[in-house]
């Protein structure tokens, strides 16, 4: 058993929810114990950090503080949250007037933050704690025959990732180890426009477009991320894209705790299947 | 809703060294303006600047012009300009500088829906300690456009029926403690 400080992050409990829900079932059947952190926050997330950044760095300096009385790797699932936690975390370690600034504010709270978190993300635990090797040694229902593009989208990967930034691997190496096949494809780190979507759909929409296309030319059945932001984006705007573009998608994206729980024989209703827009039970349906 | 109370820079300070004293902002003095960042940014095409003309902006002490723009608001944090930088600097986290600059300047963009939606992001994470993501997405469309909303009501009616859409936030049991803690932040400097 592996032990870990678990942070949803707020979309794991919303319009992530198939995440969070799938996560702690899979986490189980591979032995990893996820103790989810008492009463975290939202980490400030990129809109916090991009308007008032002594505020946002304390909203995510209070999660590793709490996550330092634990002494465990505090482990998201959530791609902007890991980048926003490990750059505040980065931020406090090279900046001292920062750290000094942080902690007088954590200290109206009875709070210190002494540095000593590492920030992780779930993927880089399943690949690099667990191993691809150890997962497929699990695997009761082989995804033989299933073609799937796994998408990184940018935070997991990107500014500092465990995977090559532009061409991970990671992700692909995963799909092989669950028997089913990684397609090859030139988008899988190529962005979809995050939250512009909702300020800027436009723009998002387009960059949605040129993943979706990429996908559907190279034979994908479905798409694989672990980003709730790109999950939303390729799942729930499908069908303005379609609209949009004249195009006609229908290619369920799944989170990858999802595929990786369906191979490990875990039930649909325990993965949050239903809860994706574009239903993936047509494609899942001789595994389950 | 916070209030916005514009703040001009202290004297002698250049716009590059203002730009500097924000964590991420630093560096940018040594980019030798090769332009890998605008051909990598993926929405460089709708910015009124694009990427490397951003910073040449900075170190030209060009900061209304700038700030105003709504440049660094179509950022999308992808970070394809931060690895590709044969300089080091980080383009993505001196554009989020950027955003901070314009807000604490109080000359945000008007052209570009971006700066309300983190406002309405804040409001929400302020508020509750976590975010609320339908309340947010409401309010950003009635400060917005409520017609866009309706071009949009389907994507949010199909995560309701999935059950992504709880009606209710959820506030977290330290809210007091962060209160303290945020005012106290607000007190050191607020945006610094």
């Amino acid at each position: 058993m592996k032990y870990y400080s678990y942070y949803p992050g707020c979309s794991a409990e919303a319009t992530a929810s198939p995440l969070g829900i799938s996560v702690p079932p899979v986490a189980r059947a591979l032995d990893i114990d996820l103790a989810e952190l008492e009463d975290w926050n939202c980490c400030g997330s990129t809109p916090y950090h991009s308007t008032y950044k002594l505020e946002a760095g304390v909203m995510a300096a209070r999660n590793l503080a709490l996550a330092e009385k634990t002494g465990l790797d505090l482990v998201t699932p959530c791609s902007n949250c890991y980048v926003v936690l490990s750059s505040v975390n980065t931020h406090l370690k090279e900046l001292p007037s920062f750290r000094d600034n942080v902690n007088e504010a954590l200290a109206a709270g009875n709070l210190t933050y002494g540095g000593g978190v590492k920030v992780r993300h779930l993927v880089e635990v399943l690949y690099t704690d667990i191993t691809p090797e150890v997962i497929a040694s699990k695997v009761t229902k082989p995804l033989k025959g299933l073609k799937v593009a796994a998408y990184y989208g940018c935070q997991l990967v990107r500014p500092n990732g465990f995977d090559d930034p532009e061409s991970p691997h990671s992700l692909d190496e995963m799909v092989t180890s669950l028997g089913a096949d990684a397609v090859p494809w030139e988008m899988k780190a190529h962005c979809c426009g995050s939250s512009l979507v909702m300020s800027e759909p436009d723009v998002a929409l387009g960059l949605i477009n040129k993943i979706m296309k990429n996908a559907q030319e190279r034979g994908a059945q479905c798409l694989i991320t672990p980003c709730p932001l790109c999950q939303i984006n390729l799942d729930a705007y499908q069908s303005q894209v379609n609209s949009k573009f004249n195009t006609s998608y229908n290619l369920p994206v799944l989170f990858v705790s999802q595929l990786i729980g369906v191979a490990l024989g875990i039930p649909a209703k325990e993965l949050a299947l239903e809860k994706n827009i574009v239903s993936p039970m047509r494609v899942l349906a001789p595994y389950l | 809703m916070d209030e916005t109370i514009a703040v001009a820079p202290a004297a002698g300070v250049s716009f590059t060294d203002e730009v500097c004293s924000i964590p991420g902002g630093d560096a940018i003095r040594s980019c030798i303006q090769c332009g890998m960042c605008t051909g990598s940014c993926p929405t460089a095409n709708n910015w009124d600047y694009p990427p490397r003309r951003v910073i040449a902006m900075v170190r030209a002490g060009l900061r209304e012009e700038l700030l105003s723009s709504n440049s660094m608001w179509f950022c999308a944090s992808c970070y394809t300009c931060t690895v590709r930088c044969p300089r080091d600097i980080k383009p993505a986290d001196i554009m989020h500088a950027l955003e901070v600059l314009s807000i604490r300047s109080g000359l945000s963009t008007k052209k570009s829906r971006t700066p309300i939606m983190y406002q309405c992001f804040v409001d929400s994470a302020k508020g509750n300690g976590r975010v609320y993501e339908l309340g947010m997405m409401i309010k950003l469309f009635l400060k917005t456009n409520p017609f866009a909303a309706l071009k949009l009501a389907p994507v949010g009616l199909g995560l309701f029926l999935h059950g992504r859409m709880p009606l209710r936030p959820t506030r977290i049991k330290g809210m007091k403690e962060l209160k303290l803690i945020l005012d106290k932040a607000k007190n050191l400097g607020g945006a610094k």
